[in-house]
């Protein structure tokens, strides 16, 4: 065990070091750019207003919310301390809530619609992909084409195509939203039906756009390894096609989990874009409000809490990685 | 080197793949010749014109006329008069007056308005029918009668003095101008979009804004990538673990997040279309570093570097002369990537409301955005988004096929 003991550790502190840096970015980013960010705010909420000492006000009222006239380092502290109570503040746009209550309201959403795609998107491109390299011929020749021009396709213009064709013209689909808009959320039978048909769209316009990637790297990679050595010699020994075809798409399989660690962060950029087509009630539509109505504090969250999603789930597949890599088994066995 | 060229044309993938990005080059460069003028003027009052020639209808009466004997004119013009929804409603007067429509074909456009003239009377008040309803009918009804009445129209025009209307000319049935000899025809082929704006000409426009913007970006990234890479690739030791701590990092952090940030703390008004630019380029060089790296590594040991090592070659002109030929392929594979997902998140940025200011230069990004904003995808007005998503769309995957013609080259394990 002492090697994974290792290889995990090693991972953790990776996990912590980036996620220390990922909070410091996105406290400091802000904070050094040369305008004022709460002169600009109150700019924004003063306008109109012509009595000085009322905007004098509102500046200092902000001020002591964000706590900007305290010194830098002081400031990181209380907004560290505050990060750990999950106090993120409050909205601007939606005032009284809570940045926190906001997040957690969406957060479900996204995780629930993103999660499933991009696995599935991925389990079926690599899919493709194997079979692609495999059989070759035909279908690689429609395959190929057709999963590049796929990947191209970004995720908000795919989403655009299903809502126009699927909702608008066949009307066989809802337009947006994440349930009907009459609805309250409950568990009733008739609230999940509606959520899983708000669910469709925008999941298969993920899919869609993850398959072609995902085949189109696990096509090479499964040709680079058919041609490997070790295959050609596993067929002198007279080793069955169906055993080689397994080692082959295990190692092949192999960089496509580091393929999807170091990518996740896109795809999750792109899905998230892709919300706010269909009006989903995820953390993309709440970034996107936020960003409309200069909230401030809600966009400050939106970042961090999907920075810390990409962070988890990197981590996670790393772990996932380990296990399955059989040089990391190796080295367990060195140790 | 012309080995490779002709290496690299002789690739399939990356022959279509250039083509088309020639393609779109060329249109950017000619299309602004043949059909100059802003990009961004706003020439249509109204929001969403369909795609279509728009001919002045002043100048037409006012132009010479010909006169054509065509045989199914009037048929043409009741078909455009009668939509489909008003031939269903017709067949709803029928029913609702009990009348059999057996047989009734409603594309026949003759036999419908038999019908309906032998049938309608507006005195008439069906069971159930509202008021609006009954309203809707008779104006079909007026409609319908207009057509078969008036043979001609008669142009008038107020004389100032007496304020009686002049009779100034008659036009018939039978009168065509030439669109050739009207003064004022406009070709809108996409329509225009929600500020009225030719679409053709501002996507066209805007294509060129996001090619230069990828370009930038990817242009920075592969710089700072290939920098990045090559240091610590090359030096090693103390160099490459600061080197790679950043990179790895930035790996896991993702660069769209860093994006926003940025964008968003810079603000509106200082986010011009360069800023975007140089923004995108410095969130996205990581990728670059790590292959440089790796590429870099497995090339410091061998002879010919070691070689110049021993003849006293500076640090410089190793990297030059030993070893950026050597990456040289993979910093170009990698630049054209960085271009087309430099385009893609400027794109991306714009429909979060974080793109460049909109003021003054169109680019794809904000022309989606626009649409997105005026629910052009709900209020079916294709021409203002679909051409957008299929240039996007074009644009990066003819870059990709490039690029994976180039790896076909470069790696010929992966040759078909």
């Amino acid at each position: 065990m002492k090697g994974y003991r290792k290889y995990f550790g090693k991972k953790i502190v990776w996990f912590l070091i980036t996620l220390v840096a990922a909070v410091i970015l996105n406290f400091v980013l802000p904070r050094l750019m040369p305008a004022d960010p709460v002169s600009a705010i109150t700019g924004k909420m003063a306008q109109g207003m012509t009595d000085a000492s009322a905007v004098q006000e509102i500046y200092k009222r902000y001020e002591a919310e964000f706590g900007t006239d305290k010194p830098m380092i002081t400031q990181f502290f209380i907004f560290v301390k505050n990060l750990f109570r999950g106090d993120l503040g409050t909205s601007f746009s939606q005032y009284p809530r809570r940045v926190s209550d906001i997040i957690s309201s969406a957060i479900g959403w996204t995780i629930a619609l993103q999660l499933p795609a991009i696995l599935v998107g991925w389990l079926l491109g690599n899919l493709l992909g194997a079979l692609a390299a495999y059989i070759r011929k035909g279908f690689d020749k429609v395959l190929l084409p057709v999963s590049l021009f796929l990947s191209n396709v970004p995720a908000f213009g795919m989403a655009v195509t299903l809502l126009v064709l699927f909702a608008v013209n066949w009307k066989i689909a809802p337009i947006g939203g994440g349930y009907a808009f009459d609805m309250i959320p409950n568990f009733s039978w008739s609230f999940i039906k509606s959520v899983i048909s708000h669910y469709q769209l925008p999941f298969w316009s993920i899919v869609l756009v993850s398959v072609g990637g995902q085949a189109i790297g696990m096509r090479s990679m499964s040709i680079y390894e058919l041609n490997a050595d070790y295959v050609k010699y596993a067929r002198f020994l007279g080793i069955k096609d169906r055993k080689i075809v397994g080692y082959v798409f295990r190692n092949a399989m192999l960089p496509q989990v580091t393929g999807l660690a170091l990518s996740i962060g896109t795809m999750i950029g792109g899905a998230l874009v892709a919300e706010i087509i269909f009006s989903y009630p995820g953390l993309g539509s709440t970034m996107y409000s936020a960003v409309t109505a200069a909230d401030y504090p809600l966009i400050s969250a939106t970042t961090l809490i999907i920075t810390f999603m990409v962070l988890v789930v990197t981590f996670l597949l790393d772990i996932i990685y380990g296990f399955i890599d059989p040089r990391v088994k190796a080295a367990q066995f060195d140790a | 080197m012309k080995n490779t060229l002709k290496q690299v044309f002789h690739s399939s993938k990356f022959l279509v793949g250039f083509i088309i990005f020639l393609a779109i080059l060329l249109t950017m460069f000619i299309y602004p010749l043949v059909n100059p003028g802003n990009p961004l003027q706003m020439i249509g009052v109204g929001t969403f014109a369909k795609p279509g020639t728009y001919v002045s209808l002043y100048d037409a009466t006012k132009t010479s006329t010909e006169t054509l004997r065509l045989p199914d004119a009037d048929e043409k013009r009741l078909a455009k008069l009668l939509t489909n929804e008003d031939r269903v409603a017709m067949v709803e007067w029928f029913t609702a007056m009990q009348i059999s429509v057996e047989g009734l074909d409603i594309s026949d456009t003759d036999a419908m308005i038999d019908l309906w003239k032998a049938n309608y009377d507006p005195a008439v008040k069906p069971k159930g029918m509202t008021q609006a309803k009954r309203n809707y009918y008779k104006r079909l009804n007026n409609s319908i009668a207009e057509i078969g009445a008036a043979e001609t129209l008669i142009i008038t025009e107020k004389n100032e003095e007496t304020g009686e209307l002049e009779e100034q000319g008659k036009i018939t049935k039978t009168d065509y101008v030439n669109t050739n000899a009207v003064a004022n025809v406009k070709r809108l082929p996409l329509g225009t979009d929600n500020f009225g704006r030719d679409v053709l000409k501002e996507l066209i426009s805007a294509a060129g804004t996001s090619l230069l913007i990828g370009l930038l970006a990817g242009a920075v990234a592969t710089l700072v990538g290939l920098t990045l890479g090559l240091l610590s690739g090359y030096v090693g030791g103390f160099v490459d673990d600061i080197i790679m701590f950043i990179t790895n990092i930035f790996t896991v952090i993702p660069g769209f997040v860093l994006l926003i940030l940025i964008s968003y703390s810079i603000g509106q008004e200082q986010r011009g279309a360069t800023v975007v630019a140089l923004v995108i380029g410095l969130t996205s060089w990581t990728w670059t570093t790590r292959s440089v790296r790796s590429q870099v590594i497995s090339l410091r040991n061998r002879d010919h570097v070691n070689l110049s090592k021993l003849s006293g070659h500076s640090l410089f002109r190793i990297i030059l002369t030993d070893i950026l030929p050597y990456i040289a392929s993979y910093v170009v594979m990698a630049f054209i990537l960085q271009v087309s997902s430099g385009i893609l998140a400027e794109a991306q940025l714009s429909l979060l409301g974080l793109g460049p200011r909109t003021t003054e230069v169109p680019t794809l990004g904000l022309m989606m955005n626009w649409a997105m904003l005026y629910s052009a995808h709900t209020n079916g007005s294709w021409w203002a988004y679909f051409p957008v998503i299929l240039t996007i769309t074009l644009i990066s995957f003819s870059l990709n096929l490039m690029n994976t013609g180039l790896d076909q080259v470069f790696n010929p394990t992966l040759r078909d």
